[in-house]
């Protein structure tokens, strides 16, 4: 499961973030008709069509797969969080179904009608990741019912859909997807033009993709600082673990790196702020941080890994930020970044850091949860599949997606990036 | 509304949903089976119309089996924990083909160096295409045959393996391959581009409808051993004898309509027999949904969720109905061919009038 989330997120992301950058990019085209634009429209659908695909049937194991390997989490949980997948369902639909009309209707409708299919997708795709996570919230803060005996009574599906990491995690997660991708697409393009600085396919490619990527990277940040916060209050054991904090303290130090050690409850090798994750967490440079060592260790994720883990993230995504502001420098300048050449090196060195990033901030979630399943309510071992042999299964289908990967890679460059119309 | 009537209904959209996959999903993995029987001259020219005919529709149409899984878990979450639990073999091996089908498809519309590998993604999109089918109606087949309902303390073979392979559940397998392969090919002659192709396809239908027929007989004989009460109620109910009569009369129409080759009427024809074998199934079961174990009401989620989800679906249809209806009416008139279609599309890619770049 957490292997087909892995995987099935890399494409959910290009899926929330790619329909954006090809409808921003026939606009152009319709605007001022230069071929250019539309040779980008039509690459980028194809991407597109490829990742999309793909997605789908990824998510399709996922839906299976809740039941394969959680039954009774899902007959738990299926009355209380179906609502969102249902609602992802319809957009599921509509996302699907405008993805045909626009790849295959070029022709066949007027090139407004196109146009906005492709913006039917770019926002069902949207619409689909938020209520798939508003189901992940739950997870976190799980709300909307009453434990009877260990049993759910008194639901309130629509409560448990607006939970209270529902808004938080949807905005983290959907400026995600767009720092993403907008990242990724910036760096190839940024590749390409380190070669060729004149090429106007790649000069307007590079263009769009910032447009896209500099405003959710620098969001990024507030916007994690505000999921940090939330976390803070509701899950103060995975606050902990995040920042490698044992001991309770006020004006409690920030950790920046450093290898938690669970035996010894000490974090070595990091950079210390005094104060400062009492700031981050609270807004005051004195409010007391509880550390781990507040809690039985039963209660304990996995610590060096969820630290490790919200390190990359916020270490990529402090560098994300940086080259925006860099961009956002050289456009105050009224300077291309495209002629700034350090500026094109960094974006393509930071090609792949928003997808390491998104895996890494799922571990933060997910393995900084457990040994929970839901918070508080269910224990992940309890939740488990009666089935034994499962490691059959997870070996087929973890080969079957690193070969798609490759596939998909090697499509993408080859099909689409690589070649250029004579 | 009275309680116990709500379950009813969001178990009928679910097996409508299901319905709607296997006539429209269902032909897909058909054309799939076409692209793998493809012979004679005019092999690759199958080939192409069966790339062209589903290319637009076959991620739409998938999405139906998703809906299904989705109302499973949230109206009838018990149904779905346990299916998930007896069935994860065939579950399991179904997704796989699900996702080769799916992704080789979709590489080889992509891939244009028309390299060998290229006919790689088209033989393992038709192989996937073929298992796929056998291995859904091997599961339904062990549902309906109640064989799922096993001790829990069963050896793992007599509870994971032996419910979906009997011969019976091989029927089912069998005939729902038959089914989706027999409507791909009525489909395709009402799309194929000239006469012989539409000849070729017509064969096709109509042999498929000799498999078809095999099968039906195959499942009732093995049926007729394990599962009596399906044949029974199949006999008895009042709906039986009409359900009965319009899949004869609608089956007849249908191979009359190919034989007179009167392909549109065919195609109508051909939805309501493969329907009625669908809506056989969940009368023969209702009210179980696991026979034995689960029915309708027992397994039904609380009432609040079942009234919200269908709130959710009435939302739902509003948005998705007219949109399948612009996607249908968009690639499946007849005003211009799928080939001229795809021919203009790259026709404007790479032509459009320059403006003077800048
Ligand atoms: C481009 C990707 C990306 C970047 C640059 C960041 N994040 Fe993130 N983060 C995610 C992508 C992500 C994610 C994959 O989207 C997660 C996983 C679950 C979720 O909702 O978002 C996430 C989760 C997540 C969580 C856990 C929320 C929870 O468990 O409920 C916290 C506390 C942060 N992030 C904080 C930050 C901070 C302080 C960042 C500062 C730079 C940051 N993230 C950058
Ligand atoms: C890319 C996204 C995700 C990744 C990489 C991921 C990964 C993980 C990991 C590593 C675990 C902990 C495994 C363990 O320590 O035993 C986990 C747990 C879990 N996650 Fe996720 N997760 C993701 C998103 C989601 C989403 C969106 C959902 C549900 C809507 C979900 C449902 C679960 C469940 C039910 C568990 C408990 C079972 C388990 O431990 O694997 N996950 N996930
Ligand atoms: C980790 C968070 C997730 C996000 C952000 C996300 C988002 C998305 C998006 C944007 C798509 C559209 C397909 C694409 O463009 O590639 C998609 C597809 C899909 N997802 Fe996820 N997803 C997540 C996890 C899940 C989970 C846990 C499930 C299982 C219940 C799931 C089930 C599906 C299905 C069935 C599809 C295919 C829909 C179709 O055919 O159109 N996803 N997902």
């Amino acid at each position: 499961m957490a292997m087909s989330l892995a995987f099935h997120i890399i494409f959910a992301v290009m899926g929330i973030g790619m329909p954006l950058l090809m409808v921003l990019a026939e606009r152009q085209w319709l605007r001022t008709r230069q071929p250019v634009w539309l040779d980008l429209a039509k690459r980028w659908s194809k991407g597109t069509a490829i990742l999309f695909a793909v997605g789908a049937v990824s998510g399709t194991v996922l839906s299976f797969e809740l039941g394969l390997l959680w039954p009774t989490f899902m007959e738990y949980a299926g009355p209380i969080i179906g609502m969102p997948f249902s609602l992802e369902g319809i957009a599921f639909f509509t996302e699907a179904i405008f993805l045909g009309v626009y790849l295959y209707g070029w022709t066949k409708l007027s090139a407004r009608a196109h146009w906005w299919a492709g913006v039917a997708v770019a926002v069902s795709g949207t619409v689909s990741g938020i209520f798939v996570v508003f189901a992940n919230a739950w997870m976190n803060s799980p709300t909307g019912f009453t434990l009877v005996d260990g049993k759910p009574v008194a639901l309130d599906p629509i409560a448990a859909m607006l939970n209270p990491a529902a808004l938080p995690q949807a905005l983290h997660m959907t400026l995600a997807a767009f720092a993403t991708t907008g990242i990724a697409v910036a760096g190839i393009h940024a590749w390409m033009l380190r070669k060729d600085r004149s090429s106007p396919f790649h000069r307007a490619a590079l263009a769009v993709a910032l447009w896209i990527a500099v405003p959710a990277s620098l969001l990024q940040i507030v916007s994690g600082d505000l999921s940090a916060k939330f976390v803070a209050k509701t899950q103060p054991v995975k606050l902990a673990a995040l920042e490698g904090h044992f001991k309770t303290e006020r004006g409690a130090t920030l950790r920046i790196g450093g290898i938690p050690n669970e035996r010894t409850r000490e974090t070595p090798y990091a950079i210390e702020i005094p104060k400062a994750l009492s700031f981050l967490a609270f807004a005051d440079f004195d409010a007391e941080v509880k550390g781990l060592e507040a809690f039985p260790e039963s209660d304990w994720p996995p610590v060096a890994v969820v630290h490790i883990a919200f390190q990359i993230m916020v270490g990529l995504g402090s560098l994300m930020a940086l080259a925006s502001l860099w961009v956002v420098v050289l456009w105050i300048r009224k300077r291309a970044p495209a002629d700034s050449r350090p500026l094109l090196g960094f974006l393509a060195l930071l090609t792949p850091a928003g997808f390491i990033a998104v895996e890494a901030g799922w571990v933060v979630t997910e393995v900084g949860r457990q040994p929970w399943i839901i918070q508080g309510v269910m224990r992940t071992a309890d939740a488990v599949t009666p089935m034994p042999g499962l490691v059959v299964p997870f070996l087929a289908f973890t080969a079957l997606y690193i070969f798609l990967g490759v596939i998909v890679a090697w499509l993408l460059w080859a099909q689409i990036i690589r070649t250029r119309p004579a | 509304m009275p309680e116990p009537l709500l379950p009813h209904v969001l178990a009928f959209v679910t097996m409508l949903a299901l319905n709607a996959y296997v006539v429209l999903g269902g032909a897909d993995f058909g054309a799939g089976v076409w692209d793998l029987l493809a012979r004679g001259p005019r092999k690759d020219v199958q080939r192409e119309a069966i790339a062209h005919g589903i290319g637009p529709i076959w991620e739409a149409n998938h999405v139906w089996i998703i809906l299904v899984v989705v109302l499973l878990f949230t109206c009838f979450p018990a149904v779905y924990a346990y299916l998930s639990v007896a069935l994860h073999v065939p579950l399991v091996l179904m997704l796989f083909g699900i996702v080769l089908r799916g992704s080789a498809f979709t590489f080889r519309a992509y891939d244009s160096t028309n390299s060998p590998v290229q006919k790689w993604w088209g033989r393992i999109f038709s192989i996937a295409s073929t298992v796929t089918p056998v291995v859904l109606g091997m599961s339904v087949g062990a549902i309906v045959s109640g064989a799922i309902v096993t001790p829990p303390d069963a050896t793992f073979t007599a509870r994971f393996l032996t419910p979906w392979l009997s011969p019976f559940a091989i029927a089912v397998g069998g005939l729902t391959l038959a089914v989706f392969a027999f409507l791909a090919a009525v489909y395709l002659t009402v799309e194929a581009e000239t006469h012989d192709l539409q000849e070729d396809f017509r064969r096709n239908a109509l042999g498929a409808a000799v498999i078809v027929g095999a099968c039906a007989l195959a499942t009732l004989i093995t049926g007729r051993e394990t599962v009596s009460k399906l044949t029974d109620t199949l006999l008895t109910h009042t709906l039986a004898i009409p359900l009965q009569i319009i899949t004869g009369v609608a089956a007849l129409s249908a191979i009359a309509a190919l034989v007179t080759r009167r392909y549109r009427i065919a195609r109508a024809a051909a939805v309501v027999p493969v329907s009625a074998i669908v809506w056989g199934w969940a009368l023969a079961q209702f009210p179980w949904m696991v026979p034995g174990v689960h029915s309708v009401t027992s397994a039904a989620a609380p009432a609040v969720t079942q009234r919200l989800v269908a709130y959710g679906l009435a939302a739902g249809a509003v948005l998705v109905v007219p949109s399948l209806w612009v996607l249908f009416s968009v690639f499946k008139s007849d005003t211009m061919s799928a080939f001229e279609r795809v021919d203009t599309a790259e026709y404007r890619a790479t032509d459009t009038p320059p403006k003077e770049r800048s």
